[in-house]
């Protein structure tokens, strides 16, 4: 065990996962991710390069991809939307990408969930609540990303990447994965059996292509099957639970923790944590919403993943929304409303009925 | 018979071509282009090392074409796909393939940042002036008076404002180790435009930097002149203005101007030559 920042920890599991090429623009709460890669990467045998731009950044991990390394990039929301058009090409090219977002607060569900570029696509997201979950699901990522060769966005916060805890970064073990025989090397070329990359469901001439039509519905098909078996959720005290709360990353680790204290208290809470938010777990919130009298959801932004939890819910139960807005002066997505006094009164409101308290204001604005 | 067939290059088939067919129109010139730096590439002994990384144009139908191992990448990112290939693989000889739109236009900071960096890659840009894949529309390179699709009377500088000539751009930057600007309007100029691509992948072996070959083409159908009128069309026009020559070797920069004045040279000389009475043919 050792004491570490959550980006230091992210880059160390990263290289422990084997990735061995990283290209990013500073941009905060992401900047200390690119500083880790950019110092630890070449000693371990890898690159990271201070792109340019976070076009070019993504460009780069493509091509590192290409060739069968284990690439990422990453940036927080604002500079993954200049990256989008990417996202969705590679996930078409069908390439293990893995993308950090060191998130402004929790802004980015739907850029991460609904496939924020053009195209049918979407890519698993990974939200852990604290470094030590991050630290694996850094490596799983790296794994999902193989396993199934899509893009897998790992989603923090500036809580998450700055925050320092006590994290063991050993190489995970994983189910072995099938080889590359994909990627491009360039010994195939004059062959007649050189290989192409490509997100347009072309082969060379003179093989069978299948088509871009038949290419983007395999796609979907493999979603499909990637949304049937890989659903990740955490739930708790949901047997006799009348409210329950859902919840995602390092809010949805204070959520945890004011209802295991309300529980001690006795009120009749339960909670949900989805840690993969695309594939987003329906089946648990339908399951947990199951006789209870309401359902609330505390996200730092104005509401997104509400959307899921109402399709998850499906009526069973009226879906209130107890989070809102709130962040520094900066915009970077630390605000006043993460703390567990004002969340449990926030909790306590929905529960009894009453009144919801008002958000609180940062008294710091520019 | 056969020896007349065998000295018909068009039926010959380069090493790193699949298949002779193509998805370009008549008097296109970037299947000549395209036969320039493959046979570059064999006859360097490169071709079991060599990845490919093209953009987005007709040109892209090429991926498919040739024998090379390729990452197809989007409108003007490839300098930056084929700068994590040759990071993770520095041994490979890595190109991109992309036209004047691709380049010039969407990806113009990918490819300045990428010479820039001095990326051991080459990139090659078929400069044809306009974005021939979606019928004639002006380019960042198209010239001044070039009528196309929106630009209906002429490229007007005031209106539309002036071309960019990339290969300036890119040798005033130390990481650039090579650069030229070729052309495939006459037979002398595709040997020459091969000789460079030849001076590129070499410089790009050496691990010298960023090497860049543009190539003029020709484009009939998104000029709107009959197709045999190409060639002359192209050398009368953009070629006036993306003069061909080397405009980087050895760390020496020849700006496109004194590569113009140099041609206006030779032309002086050629007619003082010929006034005098012929050109000496010890002289060469």
């Amino acid at each position: 065990m050792k004491l570490m920042e959550g980006s230091e920890a992210i880059a160390e599991a990263a290289i422990a996962a084997g990735c061995k090429f990283f290209a990013g623009y500073p941009m905060t709460p992401f900047t200390e991710l690119l500083e880790h890669f950019a110092r630890r990467l070449p000693d371990s045998g890898g690159v990271c390069v201070n792109a340019e731009s976070e076009l070019e950044a993504v460009g780069m991990a493509w091509g590192a991809l290409a060739v069968g390394e284990r690439a990422a990039t990453g940036s927080t929301g604002q500079g993954l939307s200049l990256m989008q058009e990417s996202f969705s090409e590679i996930t078409l090219a069908e390439l293990p990408l893995v993308i950090f977002n060191m998130a402004r607060g929790q802004q980015d569900y739907f850029q991460s969930t609904r496939g924020g570029g053009h195209g049918d696509y979407r890519h698993i997201v990974l939200a852990p609540m604290d470094i030590g979950e991050a630290v694996a699901h850094t490596q799983l990522a790296f794994h999902l990303a193989d396993k199934w060769r899509t893009p897998v966005l790992v989603y923090g916060d500036y809580l998450l990447a700055h925050v320092q805890e006590a994290v063991d970064v050993t190489p995970m073990e994983f189910a072995p994965l099938p080889a590359k025989d994909w990627a491009v090397d360039g010994t195939l070329t004059g062959t007649g059996d050189s290989r192409i990359v490509s997100p347009l469901g072309f082969d060379k001439a003179g093989r069978p292509s299948e088509g871009i039509e038949n290419h983007l519905r395999a796609i979907v098909a493999k979603q499909d099957r990637i949304a049937a078996e890989e659903v990740r959720v955490e739930s708790g005290f949901l047997d006799d639970a009348e409210t329950v709360i859902v919840a995602f990353g390092p809010p949805g680790k204070f959520v945890k923790y004011v209802v295991n204290a309300l529980r001690a208290e006795g009120e009749k809470i339960g909670y949900v944590r989805p840690i993969t938010l695309w594939p987003f777990p329906y089946e648990a919130v339908a399951a947990a919403s199951e006789g209870v009298a309401r359902v609330g959801v505390f996200e730092l932004c104005a509401g997104q993943m509400i959307d899921d939890v109402r399709l998850g819910v499906l009526g069973r139960a009226p879906v209130t929304f107890i989070g809102g807005i709130s962040t520094d002066g900066s915009g970077f997505g630390v605000g006043p409303l993460l703390d567990v006094e004002l969340i449990r009164a926030r909790i306590l409101a929905l529960h009894r009925d009453e009144p919801m308290p008002p958000l609180p204001h940062n008294e710091r604005q520019f | 018979m056969t020896s007349v067939e065998m000295r018909q290059v068009g039926k010959k088939l380069p090493e790193l071509l699949l298949t002779q067919e193509h998805h370009m129109c008549p008097g296109c010139g970037e299947p000549l282009a395209l036969r320039g730096y493959l046979e570059a590439i064999t006859e360097l002994g490169m071709a079991s090392r060599a990845i490919g990384v093209a953009g987005i144009g007709c040109y892209t139908s090429f991926s498919m074409t040739m024998d090379v191992d390729l990452v197809q990448a989007l409108h003007g990112r490839a300098p930056s796909v084929a700068t994590g290939v040759k990071r993770m693989r520095p041994d490979s000889i890595v190109f991109t393939v992309q036209g004047d739109g691709d380049m010039v236009n969407e990806g113009l900071q990918e490819v300045l940042h990428t010479a820039a960096r001095g990326e051991n890659v080459t990139c090659i840009l078929l400069n044809n002036g306009v974005f021939g894949e979606t019928g004639g529309h002006m380019t960042a390179t198209s010239v001044i008076g070039q009528r196309t699709k929106n630009s209906l009377e002429g490229r007007d500088a005031q209106y539309h404002g002036y071309p960019i000539l990339i290969g300036d751009l890119i040798a005033r930057l130390e990481g650039a180790a090579y650069v030229a600007r070729g052309s495939v309007h006459n037979a002398g100029a595709v040997a020459r435009t091969k000789r460079m691509f030849k001076r590129a992948f070499q410089a790009q072996e050496r691990k010298e930097g960023f090497t860049f070959v543009e190539v003029l083409t020709m484009c009939p159908t998104g000029w709107f002149i009959p197709t045999l009128e190409g060639p002359d069309y192209m050398n009368e026009t953009l070629g006036e203005v993306h003069i061909m020559g080397e405009l980087k070797v050895d760390g020496v920069v020849r700006t496109t101007e004194e590569l113009h004045d140099e041609n206006v040279r030779k032309a002086h000389e050629m007619e003082q030559a010929l006034a005098r009475g012929g050109i000496d043919d010890h002289h060469d």
